[in-house]
């Protein structure tokens, strides 16, 4: 084993050490704004297993879009939803708990065994690299223009989709009373009229 | 040497830990979150297949791509319908949206 060899098991060791812990703290930390930096972290790694992966175009991508997109929008609907209550507690919640354990953990069995097990035909060429940028722009404007523009398209239904729900049904007619004023305030004297050619100064 | 088991069986991982946290979450925002590490698991598979078993025409890249810009679109919906919930019901307790149940 070379050292480019070393460097790259070590750093897919720390990177997915760093991602499964992230993301096991993303699903049981109980205070959410953490998870939601936790959230982060696993955005984070994913662009550093994407690297490992020779696709730095994606992983630029991962950390514009997922870090700096997605994660902020989160953390902007965590702080708008923030209510801090305790969740009633429901009836034989470790039941629906442990099953579900017991499931993820059946699937993820079942999908290892699928992977050790299936004989993967694994290309010997050499990977695309620096020129990968240009196969993608190639891709997107040959055989994937058509999902390209309707990507374009969902993105704009989502935009206008996601302001009119978000949006306040009722915006209310007329704005409350203005509040009382303090009670430490005197009266105000009632104002006399002054005649017209007065300084508003001579008021006072 | 890195192979393609490696990072398949990580994906795996992710997306069943996504799994447990979509299903037992109580929180609404944190079940967006756990999907977000489901689609996640998704673009590892596809970013793997892409280097290991295709790496000349880059084919998965430019899927992750895509799935990139819908989960974004995913995001920016799914959490306008959680601010919708919580003011309509004025909580975020997954247990309480059961306008259509039963």
């Amino acid at each position: 084993m070379n050292l480019a060899e070393g460097v790259q098991v070590v750093s897919f060791s720390l990177l997915s050490l760093m991602m499964l812990g992230s993301a096991l703290g993303v699903v049981l930390v109980s205070n959410i704004v953490y998870s939601a930096f936790l959230l982060g972290g696993v955005f984070i790694s994913m662009a550093g297993l994407y690297l490992l992966l020779n696709a730095d175009f994606v992983a630029t991508a991962q950390v514009l879009i997922y870090v700096g997109a997605v994660n902020v929008l989160i953390l902007f609907a965590i702080m708008l939803v923030n209510k801090r209550q305790d969740f009633a507690p429901v009836p034989r919640a470790w039941i629906r708990r442990a099953a579900t354990g017991l499931v993820c953990v059946g699937l993820f069995l079942l999908l290892a065994t699928m992977v050790v097990v299936t004989p993967w035909a694994v290309s010997t060429q050499v990977a695309a690299g620096n020129s990968a940028i240009v196969a993608i722009g190639k891709h997107f404007f040959n055989d994937f223009l058509l999902p390209f523009e309707l990507a374009s398209v969902l993105l704009l239904m989502a935009l206008i989709g996601a302001v009119i729900l978000a949006r306040r049904e009722l915006i209310p007619e007329q704005p409350t009373a203005p509040a009382q004023p303090p009670a430490l305030m005197l009266p105000e004297r009632p104002r006399e009229l002054v005649s017209a050619g007065a300084s508003r100064s001579a008021q006072k | 040497m890195l192979q393609l088991q490696f990072f398949l069986l990580l994906a795996a991982a992710l997306f069943c830990i996504g799994i447990y946290g979509l299903i037992t979450s109580r929180n609404a925002v944190r079940v967006l979150m756990s999907i977000e590490l489901m689609l996640n698991a998704v673009n590892l598979n596809l970013m793997a297949f892409s280097n290991y078993l295709d790496p000349q025409t880059v084919k998965g890249q430019v899927f992750t791509t895509f799935v990139i810009a819908i989960a974004a679109a995913e995001a920016a919906v799914g959490l306008a319908i959680v601010l919708a919930i919580y003011r309509n019901r004025d909580t975020v307790d997954m247990e309480q949206f059961n306008l259509l149940k039963w």
